[in-house]
């Protein structure tokens, strides 16, 4: 069989030959591009670092994408335990239209979020007839949350049912006979055994969010997160440089993310 | 059998999930169809946003089209031989390979469209022809026909197929597509779908790497979210969720069918 491993290797040419050129390639591009400077200032990964403007902004996009992945987490774990757990009339369906938003597009979800609590949304309509005035948070970080919680909630709904099947569950039967009560089993049981699939699917969420780009530009080009950032740098001020410093320390901050949550969870089943 | 208390919180904290999940997307069908939708529903239903969106946007659907079509062509010639070889090799190489592979989808889609611009942006015909976004696109959504393959052809015994095959005279390239392409086609055809699904609402990777030539449906979208009324928004984005519904639904049909093969 070595023999036909080795043919089987040309199989995989095209494929490399299209990263390579398209992908590893330009990467490399983009960290060299970093480091040059216009006009005296610095190289563009010494302006990042020691402009407050673009820390800033990272850190508030870190926070947010953290925020959002651990009630994301939160939700679709209640409601993927129970869904898998659970036979009722209208179960599929309700997992069926729990996942479609998996596949909408970021620019759609901050038109959906604009719509919930834009300046028409329903929210400044109920606002209007609750307390007399309009509730509006679409243009602000908040409403940047609701559209981020929006496509991480199916995907970690996804994982979590996938999850559930792989569990033990007489380990919760064994809990549950030696007088354990619903809140033990669930904090010593389920959680423990679910915890490599919600870390693997956290991080995905986490890098969801962190570069999640269309959501941001439909809610506003004034909010401060780094991907809006790097879109400005690049458009308005044509500073190459700096656009890809960040482009890169963002990167880099996600692949981090990925790699360590990988190392500490081996061979979880996750939903890309 | 009667159901507890906890069922019952459980159920309708899933509900309200569901609620909002739904909401806005019922909002948007119905702002879309609504003559005027500041005033509400009684102001009359009308298909004419409808109209005026195809009229002014129909070219960036049948782009977006033709580059789904494009990329998923692309991504099986390239993907499905890769995803043999990696079956195949199952060694170092190919494990790093699987990293690179996944790594532009980890990655923000506004950096690797950066990289990709600041690198090839200067071959003028490349960059203003549609070839540049299926470049993008192609990137995007590769692992996303690998993987089910691969989950498909290490669950078929391919080895042994094969090895009939190969002692009955048939050679690597014949072997390849008499006997492995037609056992996996369950899982070409869901990551097909996947893959069709994904191209046609990329928007990261394409806002960057469009020309105002190649508007795409996701870039049409963000410039009506911009400037046209919400009605044209709202009638824009029905057309494409009619567009991206039925694809998911098939999807959900397939992997459902898949995982059933699974259990077997």
């Amino acid at each position: 069989m070595a023999a036909s491993a080795k043919h089987a290797a040309w199989a995989l040419a095209p494929a490399l030959a299209v990263l390579l050129a398209f992908w590893l390639l330009p990467l490399a591009h983009l960290i060299v591009l970093g480091t040059e400077s216009r006009d005296s200032s610095g190289s563009g990964y010494w302006q990042v670092l020691s402009s407050a403007q673009y820390l800033g902004s990272l850190a508030q996009t870190c926070a947010l994408a953290i925020f959002v992945t651990l009630v994301a987490l939160l939700i679709g774990g209640i409601s993927g335990v129970f869904l898998s757990r659970q036979q009722f009339f209208g179960r599929s369906a309700l997992v069926a239209l729990l996942t479609f938003p998996l596949a909408f597009p970021g620019v759609v979800v901050g038109f959906l979020v604009i719509l919930l609590a834009g300046r028409q949304g329903l929210f400044a309509s109920l606002g209007l007839q609750v307390a007399g005035e309009r509730w509006i948070f679409a243009y602000s970080l908040a409403g940047l949350f609701v559209g981020y919680l929006y496509f991480s909630i199916p995907r970690v709904i996804l994982t979590v049912m996938a999850a559930c099947e792989s569990l033990d569950r007489s380990l919760e039967e064994a809990a549950h006979s030696l007088g354990a009560g619903h809140w033990r089993v669930v904090c010593d049981v389920i959680v423990p055994g679910l915890a490599p699939a919600l870390a693997s699917c956290g991080a995905i969420c986490f890098a969801t969010s962190m570069g999640a780009f269309g959501t941001a530009f439909t809610l506003g080009t004034r909010l401060n997160v780094t991907p809006v950032a790097i879109y400005n740098v690049f458009t308005n001020y044509a500073n190459f440089a700096v656009a890809a410093a960040l482009s890169v320390v963002l990167g880099a901050v996600t692949w981090a993310v990925l790699l360590l949550t990988r190392r500490l969870v081996k061979n979880a089943g996750t939903v890309l | 059998m009667k159901r507890s208390s906890l069922f019952v919180m459980q159920l309708l904290f899933t509900l309200l999930v569901c609620a909002f999940m739904l909401v806005p997307v019922l909002m948007s069908l119905l702002a879309g169809l609504t003559r005027n939708f500041f005033v509400g529903v009684s102001s009359g239903l009308t298909f004419d946003w409808l109209i005026q969106v195809w009229q002014a946007y129909s070219p960036t659907v049948w782009l977006s089209l033709q580059l789904a079509v494009a990329c998923a062509v692309c991504v099986c010639v390239i993907g499905v031989p890769a995803a043999y070889a990696l079956v195949r090799m199952n060694n170092r190489f190919s494990r790093a390979f699987e990293e690179l592979m996944v790594l532009p989808v980890a990655m923000p889609g506004l950096a690797s469209a950066l990289a990709l611009l600041l690198t090839y942006g200067q071959f003028g015909t490349f960059r203003s022809s549609w070839l540049f976004i299926l470049v993008g696109h192609v990137l995007f959504t590769l692992p996303f026909l690998v993987r089910p393959v691969m989950a498909v052809m290490q669950r078929q015994q391919l080895p042994v197929l094969e090895e009939a095959a190969a002692s009955l005279g048939a050679g690597l390239i014949k072997r390849f597509f008499s006997v492995v392409v037609p056992n996996c086609r369950a899982g070409i055809l869901a990551g097909v779908l996947m893959v069709v699904t994904l191209s046609l609402g990329e928007f990261n990777l394409t806002w960057m790497l469009h020309t105002p030539m190649t508007k795409t449906l996701p870039v049409g979208l963000a410039d009506s979210y911009a400037s046209a009324r919400l009605e044209i928004a709202s009638a824009y984005t029905l057309i494409f969720l009619l567009m991206i519904v039925p694809l998911l639904v098939a999807l959900q049909a397939i992997s459902a069918r898949l995982s059933r093969g699974e259990r077997r």
